[in-house]
């Protein structure tokens, strides 16, 4: 297989089909964040799970393992999916817009969100999706290739693949590339902390605003992710935040307004914050997508609530899905899809009335 | 291991099941689920293997008197049609010592051929090809003899299962190669479900086990257990209680092991499950270790397994017919 189809063709489909899955050194380094317990027994340290794992046992994410009491990860370099993608379809709307991003995930999340779009790879092991060996200082040479001006780490759950996103962030700021990372945000503060010290860009799916549903419907915990986002705003990296609104589950008006306010308080105003559409897959297909109109009354509820960066999102040619000076309401970043159809900025500030727009808006490299 | 036929059935061995087994014959009341735990007090010294003679022997009598059969091959017969192919899921994960013993394994694949199914229709699996290895069972390089096959070789299909929090790809070898499965666990302690027994192996059938361990493993074991494929063609447990470990599972533990010698056998995983803990607890009381409910590892997945959302069978012990052979 030559390089390009792997980029552009073979990884699009994930197979689980049988495969021997010889181990191979090359994907497996020690993870960083754990600690060892007695009797063999480890405890990760990676994400708030802090998973206990015997002896050849793995944690919940299915992709770190115990081996004699040391624990490894077993998916360093071991990329299966590859995608050039537009920075839009991340979303990342306040990141150099009109520019692609090397687009790549390994096996493996920790949790699994019922409505996951991407399960069969984030909710399978390695060994049981075919996979390419790129090590970090070839990603950052593919993405030159490809005129990416920033690697993704994307798909699945890149805080499970931690190791391998930090190495490559590095690889890619030595070669002039950036690093983007898109995480449900289910991570532990000094993980995080190294994380923020190397990458440029974090988008947090936040997946509602009560425990509740994050018990129930993502199999995790709602707090450390809004401890993340502020380790984010405190740390100084851009972030943007989505939340998929699902029928019935998380769009009543009262979340809504709490996540305004909560997003207004602790991340300020213009963090952007994107309502992204449902659409039933994996284990929830019982419910139907989401109504345009909800989408349009969670925006309505955080405008008023006094939020400057409202999108709607999987709604093809919704008005929200461009970028509006808040100051003079004319279109900064016009969008139709992932497409950008015409930018109104100048140095980072609106064209027509020279209200500064907060992101980061250019290259500082040329590829 | 390479498994073959090996003796036939002798006639002392017979005479044997059919004595030890009389005492199982007594009938059971229909809506109870029996449980038979057969033992041999001789089985095994502390780490030794054990004999394979005395190990037939012991499974003779236990599955005979499971199904109340006149003989032991009587029983075997009823477990599966000569035309079917009968896999075998052991538990491997842990290695020797704390996985199905090889020695048990041999045993059941021997009656099952005297039962009339083929060696090439006898599959030993699990979900690695290492664990097995691990565990002692190799697999076998020729077409006649009995396969041991880890799902890393056969495959996981495209189809998912679902039942209430579970979501899962299922085995190939359990989904497409088998038409019945005798469900091998062993008889040991589970860090974080509290005990592996029937309900907990199935976990090897599945592609993300890792999914499914939060909160002791409740509800998402008896969920897995709902998957059709799982409930269909398992037919019988047969947990290896031989060798058997109150604490530090899954991993072996030696100093937490002790020779049980014995064989817990019935359909109702629910049953034996129930059964096993409870054995697990006494041990566990007279080693003065805390019970699972102190630990916060109490074992509820297997009352949600029992309950109206799962009918998987019973953990009343009033409902369960526990015959000691
Ligand atoms: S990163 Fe994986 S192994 Fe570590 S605590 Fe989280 S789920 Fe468990």
């Amino acid at each position: 297989m030559d390089r390009r189809r792997f980029v552009l063709d073979s990884l699009a489909l994930p197979c689980l089909a049988a495969r021997a899955a010889a181990p191979d050194a090359r994907f497996t380094v020690e993870a960083r964040f754990y600690e060892k317990l007695p009797y063999k027994k480890i405890k990760c340290k990676l994400c708030p799970r802090e998973c206990v794992i015997d002896d050849r046992e793995r944690g919940y994410c299915g992709v770190r393992e115990n081996r004699g009491g040391t624990y490894y990860s077993l998916v360093y370099s071991r990329v299966c999916a590859a995608h050039v993608d537009p920075i839009e379809k991340k979303p990342l709307f306040h990141f150099l817009p009109g520019t692609q991003a090397f687009s790549v995930a390994t096996a493996g999340c920790n949790v699994n969100c019922k409505f996951c779009q991407n399960w069969d790879i984030s909710q399978v092991r390695p060994e049981q999706v075919e996979s390419e060996y790129i090590p970090p200082r070839n990603l950052a040479a593919l993405a030159r290739r490809y005129n990416c001006p920033s690697i993704a780490y994307t798909y699945s759950e890149p805080v499970v693949f931690s190791e391998y996103v930090l190495d490559s962030a590095e690889a890619g700021r030595a070669a002039g590339v950036k690093s983007v990372v898109i995480s449900g945000g289910y991570i532990q503060e000094e993980p995080l902390k190294q994380l923020c010290r190397r990458v440029d860009a974090v988008k947090i799916d936040l997946k509602a605003f009560s425990e509740k549903y994050y018990k129930e419907v993502v199999n995790g915990e709602l707090k450390p992710v809004l401890d993340a986002l502020v380790t984010l705003r405190k740390q100084g990296v851009w972030h943007e935040v989505v939340y998929l609104v699902v029928p019935t589950l998380n769009d009543s008006d009262a979340e809504f307004r709490g996540l305004a306010r909560w997003v207004k308080t602790e991340l300020g105003p213009d963090v952007p914050l994107h309502f992204s559409r449902f659409y039933p897959q994996y284990l929830l297909k019982n419910l139907p997508p989401t109504p345009i109109a909800t989408l349009d009354r969670a925006k309505s509820i955080c405008d008023a609530e006094g939020l400057h960066y409202v999108y709607i999102g999987n709604v093809p040619g919704h008005p929200a899905e461009s970028t509006w000076c808040p100051k003079c309401r004319r279109a900064v970043v016009e969008r139709a899809g992932f497409t950008v159809r015409a930018i109104h900025l100048d140095g980072g500030k609106c064209h027509f009335c020279h209200q500064p727009i907060p992101g980061i808006w250019e290259r500082t490299s040329r590829l | 291991m390479g498994m073959g036929t090996q003796a036939g059935i002798t006639r002392r061995n017979l005479l044997c099941a059919g004595l030890g087994g009389a005492v199982a014959l007594r009938a059971a009341a229909p809506e109870k689920s029996r449980v038979v735990i057969a033992s041999d007090p001789a089985l095994r010294a502390t780490f030794a293997s054990p004999e394979s003679a005395r190990v037939l022997k012991l499974l003779d009598r236990a599955v005979q008197s499971f199904y109340a059969a006149d003989s032991p091959l009587a029983a075997w017969k009823k477990i599966a049609r000569p035309n079917e192919v009968v896999g075998l899921k052991v538990n491997c994960l842990s290695g020797r010592g704390a996985a199905t013993s090889t020695v048990l394994v041999e045993a059941i694949g021997e009656r099952l051929q005297q039962a009339g199914i083929p060696a090439r229709n006898i599959v030993v699996w699990d979900r690695l090809n290492s664990d097995l290895e691990s565990a002692g069972f190799q697999p076998a390089s020729r077409k006649d003899r009995i396969r041991c096959l880890g799902n890393d070789s056969a495959g996981y299909g495209m189809d998912l299962a679902v039942f209430g929090s579970a979501g899962s790809l299922l085995s190939n070898t359990l989904t497409k190669t088998c038409d019945a499965v005798i469900n091998l666990p062993v008889l040991k302690d589970h860090g974080i479900a509290g005990v592996t027994l029937a309900l907990k192996n199935v976990f090897g059938a599945i592609h993300n086990p890792n999914k499914y361990h939060v909160n002791a493993g409740n509800p998402y074991i008896a969920d897995v257990n709902m998957f059709p494929a799982i409930r269909q063609k398992i037919r019988l447990t047969i947990c290896d209680a031989i060798s058997a470990q109150y604490e530090g599972g899954p991993s072996y533990m030696p100093q937490w092991s002790w020779s049980f010698n014995g064989l817990l056998v019935a359909r109702d995983p629910v049953a034996l499950d129930y059964t096993g803990w409870q054995i697990l607890e006494r041990k566990r009381a007279e080693k003065g270790f805390k019970s699972l409910r102190d630990l916060h590892r109490e074992p509820l997945y297997i009352a949600t397994a029992a309950d109206s959302a799962h009918r998987l069978g019973t953990n009343d012990p009033q409902r369960i017919d526990l015959v000691k052979v």
